[in-house]
């Protein structure tokens, strides 16, 4: 399935990741930004304490892109993308579309399943990169431009704090794992699901469910991979 | 004429997310701060480096002209010998010293090389003789606390 024959018919990929990406983009964006603004806010309260509101911009950067940004990107794309896709193959079953596709010997899991795959592991770190990316410009504008912290410091503290290749980088390959367990999550609750409305229901509800857990999960050994050794 | 316009958003759309790798690199990340410069090494014995890490800055007179490569224990002088990856577009001479410094009150820890007069230039392998340990506070409130006890030690001596 995530061979790359599917990559030959480039075109249903791409639906896909119109699909998913594009249209989680304005969900995806107004989070970060305002995740951006928070963390802004509740920052500057606790570095003035101790006198270190210069760190804001360190603070806010970190934190959104080793932990908010793909795991709060992966939660909303499970919500907003994965149910979706668990709801349309679940009808599709229901509907017994996928049988009459077998029955034409056009293989589903190749010509349904897998651009959906793919189309969730490209469109979630793109959107993940974006959601951090608002969020650090939602923090400067709550930081710098109402509260005050120097535009100077904010920066500076933040590029001589956060690494490519260790934090930035390894935020992308958390976002890449989310993507993949993500939507094969939701595309194994869909391809499984009773072929009734009570069990594309169920279906839907134990994608997002699973999905958001495994989220949390992976980003628990993920993080204990990466960062603490 | 939907599939053509399908294909302006997604790329669009990939568009933005590329931009938004690319912000996150170079604005908020120091990717502009890698040097892409040849360097050579020299290496240097501290008593105490005190909180110096592995990729800390090498500065002199402010801009930094390198990192520091590597620290280690030697077992035989009982020092931490730490080696510095200069820029070769800088060289020193070979009289440089070597302090162990720290940015601002609690800040990071980071080498100063202060120039000397020696006609030579710092070569690749070349061990940097003089060199200053970093200030530990706890040895400095020691230090602080025994001078007050020997201060109000003396005249108590003086009267008996």
């Amino acid at each position: 399935m995530l061979s790359g024959a599917c990559l030959k018919r480039f075109g249903l990929v791409r639906d896909q990741v119109h699909f998913l990406g594009n249209y989680s983009l304005a969900i995806i964006t107004v989070s970060g930004l305002f995740v951006g603004f928070v963390l802004g806010l509740q920052g500057y309260y606790t570095l003035q304490r101790y006198g270190a509101s210069d760190a804001l911009g360190l603070l806010v950067a970190l934190s959104l892109v080793r932990e908010l940004g793909p795991v709060v990107g992966a939660l909303l794309f499970a919500g907003r993308a994965g149910a979706s896709i668990t709801a349309e193959i679940g009808l599709m079953r229901a509907g017994e579309q996928l049988t009459a596709l077998e029955m034409m010997a056009v293989d589903p899991k190749l010509r349904i399943l897998a651009p959906r795959l793919w189309g969730g592991i490209i469109a979630l770190p793109l959107l993940t990169a974006v959601f951090s990316a608002v969020g650090i410009l939602g923090g400067y504008a709550v930081g710098v431009l109402l509260i005050g912290v120097d535009a100077g410091a904010f920066w500076s503290q933040m590029q001589s704090g956060v690494d490519v290749f260790k934090d930035v980088g390894n935020g992308m390959i958390k976002s890449v794992v989310f993507g993949i367990a993500v939507t094969f999550i939701a595309l194994l609750q869909g391809y499984v699901a009773q072929p009734t409305p009570e069990g594309v229901a169920s279906a839907t509800t134990r994608s997002v469910v699973i999905s958001s857990l495994s989220v949390l999960g992976l980003d628990f050994i993920l993080t204990v991979m990466m960062f603490s050794i | 004429m939907q599939r053509s316009k399908n294909d302006v958003w997604v790329g669009l759309f990939v568009l933005i997310g590329l931009a938004a790798v690319l912000f996150l690199a170079l604005k908020s990340a120091n990717l502009l701060q890698f040097s892409w410069h040849k360097d050579y090494t020299v290496t240097a014995k501290f008593d105490n480096i005190g909180g110096l890490k592995k990729g800390a800055a090498v500065k002199s007179a402010g801009v930094v002209v390198g990192r520091v490569d590597n620290i280690q224990f030697d077992d035989n002088s009982y020092q931490a010998k730490v080696s510095l990856a200069l820029e070769s577009r800088y060289a020193f001479p070979k009289d440089s010293s070597l302090k162990i410094l720290t940015s601002g009150l609690l800040g990071e820890q980071y080498v100063g090389i202060v120039a000397c007069a020696d006609e030579k230039n710092l070569a690749a392998g070349d061990n940097i003789g003089s060199t200053q340990s970093a200030v530990v506070l706890e040895n400095l409130i020691s230090q602080f606390l025994y001078s007050k006890a020997s201060d109000a030690a003396t005249p108590a001596a003086g009267t008996k």
